[in-house]
């Protein structure tokens, strides 16, 4: 962190010697913070999933969505601050409202992110905004067919087959470059997403055995009670974006456990 | 609230505003509208379509209009749709202004997506949107700008069937048959004979029978209809519409009438 004390991480709208805004990438550390953020384009669908680190026994189950509706066909999923997430979404409900009024006609993710990046990039301008601590992963299916794209909090984005941001990232990138995405189906992608949170969690135990040897009574390190949420868009859901039903989970969930049991082997 | 002291409508004052530092531009401007005179709102509906019928029956609600559009007397648009779904439980019909209608669908579209958009496991229902457009009507009568229409609300949620009506003055009743425009003076007697008092036994069969009867009397005696109608049709299973319906008519009589056929009597 040689940024720190340089003075030029105060601020947005300074850049410092070397042509880097700190605050921008300080942002993106918000992200990497969060718990694991996926997106599945597949051939007939769109699938998202969040590992939502449960961090209090207390909180009522399901509470506090990371997955969002942008429209009836829009689904928008974020990694980082959970109330920039709800901002953000609340901003591209707006922007797909005014395009549906205006051409009367569900709007195409293209307009909605293009727009939506353009109000993300505007908070890197200002001293007195601090850019969004967070990245979402929009999908739809439109009418040019599945999309799905990823917003970062610099403003710029990029459409993907398969997208991973949060904590475990490069281990689900991993993951997903094994996928032939472009052939599965939506369904067969909800107990892929699934089993990518398995793997993850049997990593983060290995990781675990390990540290526990070292830092015996380290409390930190255990990893974390998470809950999968889910949600799909394809032919099943008539092309709405829905939340994965209950025993399809649960069947992606059991599915993902064996795995990793196998693994275990 | 305005906090430009200066806006408050007193002579500037040295205390607040020692050096009339205040943009003029901000300044309180000609409070008058220019165009008000030439504001205009709706005298007469332009575009128009005609009755709706719509009866409760044992498994829900049947819906039926025409699907021309006239144009005063001329039979402009042959092919308009005037029976729209919303969400998944309700159909309003109209008669009255199509482009009014159409802004309607619109208002009613957005509010679907609204709520989807919550993904609190509530939809709105029948009664809902009955309420919705109930205010609606009214508060556009109160600004003396009326939507030209008299609406047919229609719907079945959780096991009940929902049937209302609500026009221009907001004016709103339920029944378990009602009929808009023409069809309220020629179809209502017909229909309240078949349904009312026994909308629990009506089959589906005897529903379909009595609303293209009374489509087929309309067609006879209604110079602004159309022998082309659509039915909806709105029960447990979900919304349908089925199109391109037509009666058979025997228009032989006719040549008898003076002033219809040819003249020669």
């Amino acid at each position: 962190m040689t940024s720190i004390g340089t003075g030029y991480d105060l601020s947005a709208s300074t850049y410092s010697p070397d042509g880097r805004i700190f605050q921008v990438e300080y942002a993106g550390k918000a992200v990497e913070n969060s718990g694991t953020v996926i997106g599945l384009r597949v051939k007939d669908g769109i699938v998202l999933a969040v590992e939502k680190l449960v961090h209090s026994k207390l909180l009522v189950p399901e509470a506090n969505k990371r997955i969002q509706s942008i429209d009836r066909h829009i689904g928008m999923a974020t990694a980082g601050l959970l109330a920039d997430g709800r901002h953000l979404a609340s901003r591209a409900r707006d922007e797909a409202q005014n395009l549906r009024d205006r051409f009367k006609e569900p709007p195409t993710l293209k307009a909605i992110t293009d727009r939506l990046s353009l109000y993300v990039q505007a908070y890197t301008l200002y001293s007195s905004v601090r850019p969004f601590g967070i990245s979402s992963i929009l999908g739809t299916v439109d009418k040019t067919g599945p999309v799905l794209y990823v917003v970062e909090p610099s403003g710029i984005f990029y459409g993907y087959h398969g997208a991973a941001i949060g904590k475990g990232r490069q281990i689900a990138k991993t993951e997903l470059e094994k996928l032939k995405l472009a052939d599965l189906t939506t369904r067969e992608a909800v107990i892929e997403a699934a089993r990518m949170y398995g793997v993850r969690s049997h990593i983060s135990r290995l990781k675990f055995l390990l540290l526990t040897r070292i830092y015996l009574v380290h409390e930190d390190v255990k990893d974390k009670e998470f809950e999968l949420e889910m949600s799909w868009i394809g032919p099943e859901t008539q092309g709405r974006h829905l939340s994965v039903p209950k025993e399809l989970k649960d069947e992606a969930e059991k599915k993902a456990r064996e795995s990793v049991e196998q693994f275990d082997d | 609230m305005d906090h430009f002291p200066t806006n408050w409508g007193k002579p500037r004052d040295e205390a607040v505003d020692v050096y009339s530092t205040y943009p003029l531009h901000s300044r309180p401007r000609n409070q008058v509208d220019t165009f008000a005179e030439g504001v205009q709102h709706t005298q007469q509906p332009i575009v128009t379509g005609t009755s709706v019928l719509a009866i409760k029956y044992k498994d829900g609600v049947m819906m039926a209009a025409d699907t021309l559009a006239s144009y005063g007397s001329l039979a402009r648009f042959k092919d308009i749709s005037r029976l729209h779904p919303v969400g998944d439980y309700t159909v309003i019909g109209a008669g009255g202004d199509m482009s009014d209608f159409q802004h309607i669908q619109g208002i009613l579209d957005d509010l679907i997506v609204e709520e989807f958009n919550e993904a609190d496991g509530n939809a709105l229902g029948p009664s809902e949107i009955f309420e919705v457009m109930s205010q609606v009507m009214y508060a556009r009568r109160s600004k003396f700008n009326p939507l030209w229409n008299s609406l047919l609300i229609g719907g079945f949620k959780d096991g009940k069937s929902f049937l209302a009506y609500v026009d221009l003055l907001g004016t709103t009743y339920q029944s378990p048959s009602i009929a808009t425009g023409y069809g309220a003076y020629i179809a209502i007697p017909l229909l309240r004979k078949v349904v009312d008092g026994r909308e629990k036994d009506v089959t589906e069969e005897q529903a379909r029978h009595i609303l293209e009867e009374c489509m087929k009397v309309l067609y006879y005696r209604d110079a602004r209809s159309l022998n082309k109608y659509q039915i909806a049709k709105i029960t447990k299973d979900g919304i349908e519409i089925t199109d391109g319906l037509s009666s058979k008519t025997e228009w032989a009589f006719a040549e008898s009438i003076r002033g219809y056929g040819a003249q020669n009597q």
